[in-house]
């Protein structure tokens, strides 16, 4: 039972072999004298190879998981790399704090959130999770430790967040939290019959909502192209008084599903089924934040309902355009190609200027699809998609990705080489390595 | 049980303790070796709800024992000790050098005996009071992987059981834990197998038979029956199986 399984990232995809050094007490001194590359590894929820490196060294940061100082008064936490979101809800909701912005999963840590400038569904309103970062400590594999932040070392902080992880070890990270009067959101769902009306919806709703997201149901065609759930929400008002933060999940998959468990069918009939739960065209709930930010926790190890094989999630932005003809393209390739997408995301960046050098988000329109990896057929949609996104001046999101080609990361972000100039010499990944490999 | 000392309070199950602690809003005396490991985790468990001092000090030497627990004793009285330092040691070179053999009975073993020799007496004149040490299902039959961390488990094991014997009509208890695999962030990259238990259940299991006054608590609770097939196992048979 003690055999040695290799570290994996979250798509399971691609496979990697790494030498595990575990880090444990922030005071220590970098592992000295090992062999190749280091990168910190947390809990391994990024998609592709951002959080793998290959033939080298990983250091599991997880045993860095103490809180160094929370203020009740002002939200502000100063925390180890290694602590998770969901612990840090444990910790502050009770207080009336909530992050300042969460992806959709909370198993990550703080310093994988700072190393990818994690996004959430108030994007529109509170940028990145760097927006809200106030300093952290870089350990520099020359021994030196630097504080950064944006008036200190501060291109280091910039190269930082969003700098998965190749600028050295954030060891800690002190960040603002969001007052909440309680641990509920107030949620609407609006159902959308094609995408014109969610561009409406979404428009109308920027406004009066801090988060928006949809769910796209991405087989359907014709008049129905784009159909799918918006959901927004507030945090709910004083009148509710529940600062329960959550509980374990209940539900897992102890075993990997056959790789023919999801198939054209079984997902058209999902999607087909999810549209249609909701009749009424609005619906509204008070709901605790759990099931609202982070349904898919609740169920552990889901991402082996994709097999051995493993998936892809193909997350990229574009920036607006009026004939919404980008993302009206690749919704129509995807329908062709017959790869259904189980999880498809829709939501709208603002205009927040994210603070990483490297950083995703930016203002535009933002997809994210699941694909099982059926091999090169998977592979040559990705290819195609690339495309049209690189041709309206869109990007990848390399927390997600496990295959773009270097050419698409380095027109995708152009800074690429001045953030070189800032990376630290004995730090590397996989996914470095592939998208900065000479054509 | 609100005034606890933890010894060993940098290990893995000692911290998911302090934190269930910290929760009920306990006052806490964190002992260790490295004071800035101290320090690290005496402030996580401040923030979490904890009154919390310090005290680093070289466990592996005895004398210096007692003159900790005076140095606690003056910042007030105490219901609880959770003895959980400790080493995993390396068994195959136990095994050929008797010297790496006794440093781990240091460590392991008497150093653990010590201070519940000084804590017996100090919750005997107290007339109340908790001692639980962290053995280990490892003490139930000696086996070849790892008999000589086994031993000093085993050794506390027998102590604490006489202890309980002694101070049974003082009104203190004393519980032994005998926790089977634990899963901390060292290991991490290896199989988490269905016997993997995590520190927080580990914790929680040991806060609960601590609360209820038990005396012998496996966690989690399968090692108990594990165990006693081990232990049921006839001699003759277990010479000839590698365990």
């Amino acid at each position: 039972m003690t055999s040695p399984t290799p570290l994996q990232s979250w798509g399971r995809y691609p496979a990697a072999q790494q030498t595990v050094r575990p880090l444990h007490w922030r005071t220590e001194p970098l592992p000295a004298a090992v062999p190749g590359s280091v990168l910190a590894y947390g809990m391994g929820r990024s998609y592709g190879d951002a959080c793998l490196n290959d033939g080298n060294i990983l250091l599991p940061t997880r045993e860095l998981n103490h809180i160094i100082n929370f203020d009740p008064e002002t939200g502000v936490i100063c925390c180890e790399a290694g602590v998770s979101l969901d612990e840090v809800l444990q910790l502050v909701v009770p207080h009336k704090w909530f992050l300042p912005t969460t992806p959709g999963t909370k198993l990550i840590t703080v310093g994988g959130a700072v190393a990818n400038d994690v996004h959430g569904k108030n994007h529109h309103r509170a940028g990145t999770f760097g927006c809200h970062v106030t300093r952290f400590e870089l350990l520099r594999s020359d021994g030196s430790r630097l504080l950064c932040s944006p008036t200190e070392n501060a291109g280091l902080f910039a190269a930082t967040i969003g700098g998965l992880g190749l600028t050295g070890l954030i060891t800690w990270a002190e960040f603002k939290l969001r007052r909440v009067d309680n641990a509920l959101i107030q949620v609407e769902s609006v159902k959308f019959r094609n995408l014109e009306e969610f561009f409406t919806v979404s428009a109308e709703s920027d406004t009066g909502f801090e988060y928006t997201v949809a769910w796209l149901d991405c087989l359907a065609t014709g008049s129905g192209l784009g159909r799918g759930h918006f959901m927004r929400g507030n945090h709910a008002g004083p009148d509710h008084t529940d600062c329960e933060p959550h509980s374990e999940p209940r539900l897992n998959v102890p075993v990997d599903f056959p790789d023919v468990a999801l198939n054209h069918y079984s997902i058209k009939a999902f999607n087909e089924l999810y549209y249609h739960r909701q009749l009424p065209r609005i619906r509204h709930a008070v709901t605790h934040y759990d099931p609202f930010f982070y349904p898919l926790d609740a169920i552990n190890n889901w991402s082996r309902i994709y097999g051995r094989r493993g998936f892809f999630q193909y997350q990229f932005v574009i920036p607006f355009a009026k004939d919404h003809g980008a993302i009206r393209e690749i919704l129509t390739r995807i329908t062709a190609s017959g790869q259904g997408s189980f999880l498809a995301v829709l939501k709208t960046f603002g205009e927040v200027p994210s603070p990483g050098m490297l950083s995703f988000p930016k203002p535009g329109i933002t997809l994210a699809l699941d694909f099982a990896n059926q091999g090169p057929a998977t592979l040559q949609l990705f290819t195609e998609l690339d495309a049209v996104v690189l041709a309206a001046a869109g990007r990848i999101y390399p927390a997600k990705d496990a295959r773009m080609a270097p050419a698409m990361f380095q027109r995708g972000y152009p800074q690429w080489q001045q953030f070189q100039e800032y990376m630290d010499p004995k730090f590397s990944s996989s996914f470095w390595r592939r998208v900065t490999q000479p054509a | 049980m609100k005034n606890i000392i933890l010894i060993g309070a940098t290990s893995a199950i000692a911290q998911a303790l302090g934190r269930q602690l910290a929760a009920r809003g306990a006052r806490l005396m964190l002992w260790g070796r490295s004071a800035d490991k101290l320090e690290i985790v005496a402030a996580d468990l401040r923030v979490r709800g904890a009154s919390v001092d310090c005290d680093a000090f070289d466990f592996d030497n005895f004398a210096a024992h007692p003159a900790a627990l005076e140095r606690a004793r003056k910042l007030g009285d105490w219901d609880a000790v959770f003895v959980c330092h400790g080493s995993l040691g390396d068994q195959k070179l136990c095994e050929q050098d008797f010297a790496a053999a006794e440093k781990e009975f240091r460590t392991n073993c008497l150093g653990a005996l010590s201070f519940l020799t000084i804590f017996a007496n100090y919750f005997e004149g107290q007339g109340r009071g908790t001692i639980a040490a962290i053995g280990s299902v490892a003490g139930d039959r000696g086996r070849q992987s790892n008999y000589v961390y086994g031993t000093t488990k085993a050794a506390i094991s027998t102590f604490m059981q006489g202890l309980r014997n002694r101070l049974h009509p003082k009104g203190v208890r004393v519980l032994t834990i005998k926790p089977g695999f634990v899963s901390t962030p060292m290991t991490a990259h290896l199989k988490q197998g269905l016997l993997m238990a995590k520190p927080d259940k580990v914790a929680k299991d040991i806060l609960k038979a601590a609360d209820s006054g038990k005396a012998v608590l496996y966690t989690p609770w399968f090692w108990r029956w594990i165990m006693l097939i081990i232990r049921l196992i006839p001699e003759s048979i277990f010479v000839r199986l590698k365990l």
